[in-house]
């Protein structure tokens, strides 16, 4: 460590992660297992990311439960809910990959749930011809980031929580390191790095009503998209079917697929199984667009509950079975509604809840278009194409997790160090510190209208008129990012944080408009009331970069996929 | 509109020798928890607070404080569950302040290395083959968050620091110690290394669990005992050392 004159610590390390979540760890662990010095950084405390709200399991064809099960069904399935848009070789390796990765996980001592004779477990879930996910109770999320934690802490891996990168750091085309301060210091760091690997997540916060925790900002979106990083698919968010309604104070809180998966069923308030109606064969457990758009239809036409949801009804499971296969959901009713869900219905509502899109990776190392720079987990694109699979992001994380590390690892043995210039750095410090110590707009007043723009204008039905006035206010509200400013100092500063995150969550929020608006179908995960059909023309990833003007968008063909995979995935119907 | 008053503390370390409590006006919306209240005062009276919070759903434990007194979790504590209306916000004070409701938990990291990690026996067929019912003492440890309050709330932490890595380091070892297919005891490595004679089971840490494990009872009695036969009870030495196989 050595600290520099002009006010920054320096750090060398081989491989920099950042982001701590489960594909960050996960990567950590590859890198440092193929021989790299690594470091990671978390914006959050170590072990508290967002994956530890992952509930309802692991997708893995393991074929425990339902022995008919293979890669090829589990890609399949992938396949078809991504409707078409997928990276088939993204598919392929997650299918074929998930089970070694769940077994290395119970090696590194995570305890599933079992089958009578003693092997892992497997749960339905939505859209999965069989019952594919491996689970612990309704916390699985939890026990993958405590499992890999202890990994971690148990390797001589370099790890500083608390830490916002704020600039990816270049040598010509290459990425050769990062930036950024530490919060709970106030403390700016360079790292020089030879490769390094981004596994920030998701970016449901620019969105009012969400499942997802605070640091999902989009914050890896951002930082690729400014070095020139091609990202993709960013127009499909999914909206999960079942959030909570009420309190207030948890509106958008995840109700896991798990209940429906173990037997739960929809409601509307005049006592109606509406499922019946939109999806008779499939019902509750039919594709997560399908149930979501349900669902707020129901609210929409007027069939709604006194909150604004539809019922969730498990009660007639009964309450030892209920309290055994879905504790956590138990308790979070009984402690933020005082509903108990073994006697009462639950009342739920979509909410923004997954990215599929986001930095376009080549899927056998997860590098990125820009030379140094790879991406994993929900903040990279390809695998979900215009729809994710329930238990497909856990697996992801592991899958291409650790795909990263092994990537970045063996990227960053045939490269030097890159030359890190001083003048850049002043300047970025220089950035961050303008932003404290004097009265100015407050930067959260600016997330407000953001995460309300988004939520009205770029909801789960989209429209010409509400795009185009969802695209104007982001214009607006890139300018008015530029004035916020906080009192107070760099350290623990949370309004300084807020301000720079909004380039970020901005950018994710033009990105997802404007390649909304220039899909002209409805497919997936992305609904136009002005045009309800899917278009043959359009099964194409919409590919976005920044340009000298703004962000540009041009549209790229999927991959085609070869003969003996094409046998296995029905053909798309229009 | 009808509103709730919060006192929360603040304080820099860095600059105030002592803290003080600031009253924050925050209007009241029904279901109202704590962290409502301070997610409030963060974006819209004073952004420069010092305050962590993730998930707002009791599954992180990021948003650990000391409310009224008692060691709690914000996103978990409903405003009309207080008495009086009386709300008083204050940083656990197990650990060093940062600032304002920040407190410095990063010698938990240090200690958790400490533990011995999970060691499979050797030798095991693949696939593992577990049954359900052995796995279910080792999962009540794992709903643990990480939320510290336990270690907050522990005596030997706040009045002697003595060197006992707490309550909720117990109940990593014992996760460890209660996994079917491990192969360490680490009751000693706890007894001797971590302190756990120091506690004198007062049962506070199970008390403010808010994953509710059973601390004391499953876990650090457990620890506690096994340590003491394996050193001094020639017949518990003798069957553990035939159970060395397999501890179910």
């Amino acid at each position: 460590m050595r600290f520099m004159s002009s006010g920054y610590i320096k750090q060398e390390t081989d491989v920099l992660i950042i982001g701590a979540g489960g594909a960050g760890m996960r990567a950590a662990i590859a890198a440092y297992d193929s021989g790299s010095r690594v470091t990671i950084l978390s914006k959050s405390l170590l072990g508290k990311a967002h994956t530890v709200m992952a509930e309802g399991g692991i997708a893995a064809a393991l074929a425990n439960v339902d022995s008919k099960d293979s890669w090829e069904v589990h890609f399949a399935d992938t396949m078809e809910e991504g409707v078409y848009i997928s990276n088939y070789r993204m598919a392929e390796i997650l299918a074929k990959e998930a089970p070694d990765r769940v077994r290395e996980l119970e090696e590194y001592g995570a305890l599933f749930d079992r089958t009578p004779d003693g092997t892992i477990m497997q749960r339905a879930f939505g859209a999965h011809t069989y019952r594919r996910l491996c689970h612990v109770g309704d916390r699985t999320g939890l026990e993958i980031i405590r499992t890999l934690e202890d990994q971690i802490l148990h390797r001589d891996i370099k790890f500083f929580d608390e830490f916002y990168v704020t600039k990816l750091l270049k040598d010509g085309e290459r990425v050769v390191g990062a930036m950024g301060i530490k919060l709970n210091t106030g403390e700016f760091y360079v790292f020089s790095s030879k490769a390094v690997i981004i596994a920030t997540g998701g970016c449901g916060r620019i969105y009012k009503v969400t499942s997802n925790s605070w640091e999902s900002t989009g914050d890896g979106l951002g930082l690729a998209y400014e070095v020139g990083a091609e990202l993709m698919d960013m127009e499909m968010i999914q909206f999960h079917p079942t959030g909570m309604v009420f309190p207030p104070g948890v509106k958008g809180l995840l109700v896991t697929e798990g209940v429906r998966g173990e037997g739960g069923i929809l409601l509307n308030a005049q006592g109606e199984r509406f499922m019946q109606r939109y999806s008779p064969k499939k019902l509750e457990l039919d594709a997560r667009d399908i149930v979501a758009r349900a669902n707020y239809a129901e609210i929409m036409a007027g069939r709604g509950t006194p909150h604004g949801g539809v019922y969730l009804d498990i009660t007639h499971k009964g309450a030892d079975f209920i309290k055994k296969k879905l504790p956590s959901m138990y308790k979070q009713f009984m402690d933020f509604a005082g509903v108990d869900i073994t006697k009462e219905k639950m009342e739920v509502a979509p909410t923004v809840h997954y990215q599929m899109g986001g930095i376009r990776v080549d899927p056998e190392s997860t590098a990125t278009t820009i030379p140094g720079l790879f991406a994993s987990g929900e903040v990279a694109s390809g695998l979900h194409g215009a729809n994710r699979l329930g238990g497909n992001s856990l697996a992801d994380i592991l899958v291409f997790g650790k795909r990263s590390g092994d990537g970045a690892s063996a990227y960053s043995k045939g490269v030097p160090f890159g030359r890190i210039d001083e003048k850049e750095i002043e300047a970025e410090i220089e950035r961050v510190k303008s932003f404290v110590g004097r009265d100015g707009l407050n930067p959260y007043t600016v997330a407000e209208r953001l995460e309300e723009n988004m939520s009205q204008n770029v909801g789960i039905i989209r429209n010409e008129e509400g795009l185009k006035k969802a695209l104007s206010t982001i214009q607006e509200l890139k300018e008015l990012s530029k004035k916020v400013a906080v009192n107070g100092s760099l350290k623990y500063n949370k309004g300084l944080l807020q301000a720079l995150e909004l380039p970020s969550m901005l950018i994710a929020a033009e990105a997802i408009v404007r390649g909304a608006l220039e899909r002209k179908e409805s497919r997936g995960a992305h609904a136009r009331s002005d045009y309800p059909k899917k278009n043959p023309e359009m099964r194409k990833n919409i590919i976005y970069r920044k340009g000298v003007e703004g962000m540009i968008l041009e549209w790229r063909p999927v991959p085609e996929m070869p003969e003996q995979l094409k046998k296995l995935v029905k053909e798309e119907e229009y | 509109m009808d509103s709730v008053t919060v006192s929360v503390y603040r304080r820099d370390p860095a600059t105030e020798k002592e803290g003080r409590y600031v009253d924050y006006v925050v209007p009241r919306e029904e279901g109202m928890v704590v962290l409502d209240a301070m997610k409030y005062i963060e974006r819209h009276i004073d952004p420069t607070l010092s305050l962590r919070w993730n998930c707002m759903a009791g599954k992180c434990g990021s948003c650990s404080a000391e409310i009224n007194n008692k060691p709690s979790l914000m996103c978990k504590t409903r405003i009309d569950s207080l008495k009086d209306g009386k709300i008083k916000v204050s940083p656990i004070a197990a650990y060093p302040l940062i600032k304002d409701l920040a407190t410095d938990v990063s010698q938990n990291w240090d200690l958790l290395k400490r533990i011995p990690p999970f060691t499979p026996r050797e030798g095991l067929e693949r696939p593992w083959r577990i049954s359900q019912v052995d796995i279910e003492r080792s999962k009540e440890f794992k709903k643990c968050i990480e939320c510290f309050l336990c270690q907050d709330v522990c005596h030997v932490i706040r009045e002697h620091k003595a060197g006992y890595f707490g309550p909720r380091h117990v109940v990593k070892a014992a996760s460890l110690d209660m996994h079917p297919l491990d192969s360490l005891d680490r009751s000693e490595f706890m007894n001797k290394d971590a302190g756990l004679g120091y506690c004198n089971i007062t049962k506070c840490c199970t008390e403010v669990c808010p994953e509710e494990i059973h601390i004391t009872d499953n876990a650090i009695i457990p620890e506690k005992e096994r340590a003491v036969n394996a050193q001094y009870d020639p017949i518990a030495i003798f069957l553990r050392s035939r159970r060395k196989g397999g501890k179910r």
